[in-house]
């Protein structure tokens, strides 16, 4: 008995492997222990599954993304500094090759896509159905099946740190080295399963919005007149759909090689690794404009909204979106020049590259011009929108001159490519993701995040962030490479390395000061009365905060774009208050445990195929399965709330 | 009931479109499945590539002449070919309101489905009783990863064809049944088109 528990613990919770394990088993342990309790003492297990386990409210999913992503975002932050720890000195022996390996993969695989990726969600969920005048997303249903499918990866990846182990061969995940007789163990098919999960979830959100965009718009919302965030949604959407089914194909033909040894990307009979390298960069460089584009959006609300002026260059800000849209599918060579596709294939991708350049010129010159005269005011998201353009531009330099497709022979895989993707994730995703949770932040919870607070975190983070990455330009250019655990000390990059660990130290101290900020606000943050905390110009600031389940009580006919703004400047504000007698019944989804079940379900036949354990796999798509089919059959899924119900929470509210 | 459109205001329906598309949900939801389809064809696109370029890769192993047999991918082709008609007559007879015609038409198509599956199971327990499995060669592992993900396409079109013939028989045509039955032969056909390339490009490029 003894011996089999010590066999497992060995095994499966790698104990032999010493105190990091164990302190975080026992972390692990605690926390669960104390949410447990809690949930209990306070008697909300009730509570919890009634309003947000089985909730498909886009408003509540999507403040679930945004915990999840800020977790995520913590989780990853600690990998990056334990890795900058263990590089701030030379021959340093803080952590070994193969605990350093998994960090960094965990760390780029939760960044992209458990970290930026929900993010974008969340503030899709937030703010689209507001902008458009409608109810809820098309697929509400759908919608919840998404997170839960996207929870339930991200616990599947996260719980591989504790249970079998990390993925250790990046986050790019190539091939041979990722076959089994390179790499045997589960890690790596817990990379696979994960994202495949998750991508199933991405894939159906990006239908859900699409349709949402172009079948739920109020009356009067023509596709011209709606806010340029909706427009980066419906891009970044139609990026979702063009490219996640070549990383679905990707990720399921290298399960295939590792779990019933087939041969796509074996070195033997006939296999050809490069192959994945393709079909893993066809979905992964148009991923990073799946989220930009959302961040560009986020920026156009704020530039226009806090320079109290409409945007500047409105349809060429759409037509630059659209494009980059285009281009950015055919993008993706630049990620392996190296693999030596010969001139022609390298000067075509390095064309479509350079040419993504100037759609993301226009929206520069047209952020830039939209605040030109304006009446700016420095709130927190407009503080994140100035550093963007200032770091965005960096990025937009050091990228074209890797995509000189001869230069990049010098640049690849060097530290000046880890300081130029950092540079555009965090300059152009991270700070347009902080400036939007700030922007909408009243419209989800009703309260101001403080400014006092706010500001330190945006000093120390950006002040951090060029510490930290300025130096890595230097380091490529000096030939220290991407993913190496240690140095010798005779290269002379010690002290570059050391002085990017104190900036890495400073961007997580921030990370530290936004927590600090958000538990402050709740107790002590300026409560939205109005609504409206920022004068903003689009239709969800006509709302209260929070909104109300149903979102309108009447749903407004649209006369123009910014239309909040206007009637705001014509003092007609009024007829965007439901009038009693306008109020009808309105039909709304009923909530369902079944997309949490189903997340259940996809989780336990993950486990299953991470560990070959096939009874266990074919049991959790047995469950998948049945919820599909119980879905199929179900016909009474809406409830009414009646007129009566909505004019006494309107009138609540004051607005009768 | 009808919903996504009344939330967003948009409140009548006009009468005389179809029975499927009469009301703004179900009209929304077929707009969602021909959005579902694109990623689906995309994601057969990249089967498609990966198979193009692996077809060579025999490893000296069976080679697509070696294995495939004329007569019976042909007869393979005519069986769906011939549900991906009676579907459309299924839809055909949803949309005159008849309800038994519909049904029968609907047992038909899923019938043939199944003959369909059938041969094309035997066919891969045949390549497989030969030694042409999908761990020979990286042209064996595409080409039944590529011909199995449209089987497994078509095994999983039969399960819900059947679910909703079920569903049909319990509630008569509504909008909401007529929807179901809308859908599920537009990814009938879809799988059929799929089908042609395959015949195509697989099995009459193979040949060749």
């Amino acid at each position: 008995m003894l011996s089999a528990l010590k066999q497992f613990g060995d095994t499966y919770l790698m104990w032999q492997e010493g105190p990091l394990i164990w302190i975080s088993d026992i972390l692990i342990l605690v926390t669960l222990i104390a949410i447990v309790a809690a949930l209990t003492y306070f008697k909300k297990w009730k509570w919890l599954w009634k309003e947000w386990l089985t909730t498909v409210d886009h408003k509540k999913i999507g403040i679930m993304y945004l915990i999840c992503a800020l977790l995520m975002f913590f989780r990853g932050g600690v990998d990056g500094l334990l890795m900058r720890t263990q590089l701030a000195f030379p021959n340093n022996t803080f952590l070994d090759a193969e605990h350093y390996d998994q960090i960094f993969t965990t760390h780029g695989t939760i960044m992209i896509l458990f970290m930026a990726m929900p993010f974008i969600f969340a503030l899709f969920n937030i703010a689209v159905p507001l902008q458009i005048g409608a109810r809820d997303v098309a697929f509400p249903y759908l919608n919840a099946i998404s997170f839960w499918l996207f929870f339930f990866a991200a616990l599947l990846f996260n719980i591989a740190f504790v249970f079998g182990g990390s993925p250790d061969a990046g986050w790019t995940s190539y091939p041979p080295l990722t076959e089994l007789g390179f790499d045997p163990g589960p890690g790596e098919n817990f990379y696979l399963l994960s994202l495949q999960i998750s991508g199933i979830g991405t894939i159906a959100t990006g239908i859900n919005f699409i349709a949402t965009i172009l079948k739920c718009r109020a009356p009067g919302m023509t596709l011209m007149r709606m806010p340029l965030f909706t427009w980066a949604v419906l891009a970044s959407s139609i990026i979702i759909l063009s490219v996640f089914p070549a990383l679905t194909v990707a990720l399921a033909l290298l399960m295939l090689d590792r779990i019933f040894g087939t041969h796509f990307f074996t070195i033997l009979h006939g296999g050809n690794p490069m192959m994945f390298v393709n079909l893993f960069w066809v979905w992964g460089h148009p991923e990073v404009y799946i989220v930009v584009l959302v961040a560009f959006g986020v920026y156009s609300e704020v530039v226009a909204t806090f320079s109290r002026k409409r945007i500047f260059g409105y349809a060429s800000m759409v037509a630059s979106l659209m494009a980059i849209t285009v281009v950015g599918d055919i993008t993706w060579v630049h990620h392996f020049f190296t693999m030596g596709a010969g001139p022609d294939v390298n000067s075509f991708f390095a064309v479509t590259t350079m040419m993504v350049g100037i759609p993301t010129g226009v929206k520069i010159f047209n952020w830039l011009m939209t605040m030109y005269q304006g009446r700016i005011r420095l709130t927190l998201p407009m503080l994140w929108t100035l550093a963007f353009i200032a770091c965005f531009v960096i990025a937009g330099a050091t990228g074209v001159m890797l995509a000189a497709a001869p230069a990049d022979y010098q640049f690849h895989n060097s530290y000046f490519l880890v300081a130029h993707f950092h540079q555009a994730l965090i300059g152009g995703v991270v700070f347009g993701m902080l400036a939007g949770m700030y922007y909408w932040w009243p419209k989800m919870f009703g309260f101001k995040l403080d400014e006092r607070l706010g500001r330190w975190a945006f000093w120390l983070y950006n002040i951090g962030f060029y510490v930290c990455f300025m130096p890595q330009y230097a380091l490529g250019l000096m030939g220290m490479q991407r993913r190496m655990y240690t140095y010798p000390a005779g290269m002379g990059w010690g002290t570059l390395n050391f002085v990017s660990t104190i900036g890495a130290y400073m961007m997580g101290v921030a990370f530290l000061v936004i927590v600090a900020q958000v538990l402050y606000s709740i107790k002590y943050g300026e409560r939205d009365v109005t609504g409206d905390p920022w004068d903003g110009r689009t239709l969800e600031w006509s709302l209260p905060s929070p909104v109300p389940h149903y979102n309108f009580a009447v749903i407004p006919t649209v006369t123009g774009r910014d239309m909040w703004w206007t009637l705001k400047q014509e003092g007609r504000t009024e007829e965007l208050r439901p009038r009693p007698e306008d109020i009808r019944d309105v039909h709304m989804p009923k909530n369902s445990g079944r997309p949490f079940l189903m997340g259940v379900a996809f989780f336990v036949a993950g486990l299953g195929f991470c560990f070959w354990w096939y009874g266990l796999a074919v049991l959790g798509l047995l469950g998948v399965a049945a919820c599909l089919l119980l879905r199929s059959f179900e016909y009474d899924d809406e409830h009414e709330i009646p007129a009566e119900e909505i004019r006494h929470v309107e009138a609540s509210l004051g607005r009768l | 009931m009808s919903m996504t459109l009344e939330r967003s205001g948009v409140r009548m329906a006009s009468p005389d479109r179809p029975l499927e598309y009469s009301r703004p949900l179900e009209s929304t939801r077929i707009f969602g499945f021909w959005l579902f389809m694109a990623t689906d064809m995309l994601l057969f696109a990249c089967l498609f590539a990966t198979y193009l370029i692996l077809v060579t890769h025999t490893d000296g192993g069976p080679t697509a002449r070696d294995l495939f047999d004329v007569p019976g991918f042909t007869a393979e082709t005519l069986i769906l070919l011939t549900s991906s008609f009676t579907g459309g007559l299924a839809t055909y007879a949803m949309r005159r309101r008849r309800l038994g015609l519909t049904l029968s038409l609907l047992a038909v198509t899923m019938l043939l489905g199944i003959a369909f599956v059938s041969f094309e199971a035997s066919e891969f327990i045949h390549y497989a009783h030969i030694g042409a499995t999908w761990q020979r060669s990286a042209f064996l592992s595409a080409f039944f990863t590529l011909v199995g993900t449209h089987g497994s396409h078509v095994s999983l079109g039969i399960v819900w064809m059947l679910s909703i013939m079920i569903q049909l028989a319990r509630r008569g045509l509504t909008p909401v049944t007529a929807r179901k039955v809308f859908i599920v032969n537009l990814y009938w056909h879809f799988l059929d088109v799929v089908w042609v390339f395959i015949f195509t490009v697989v099995y009459l490029m193979g040949v060749m």
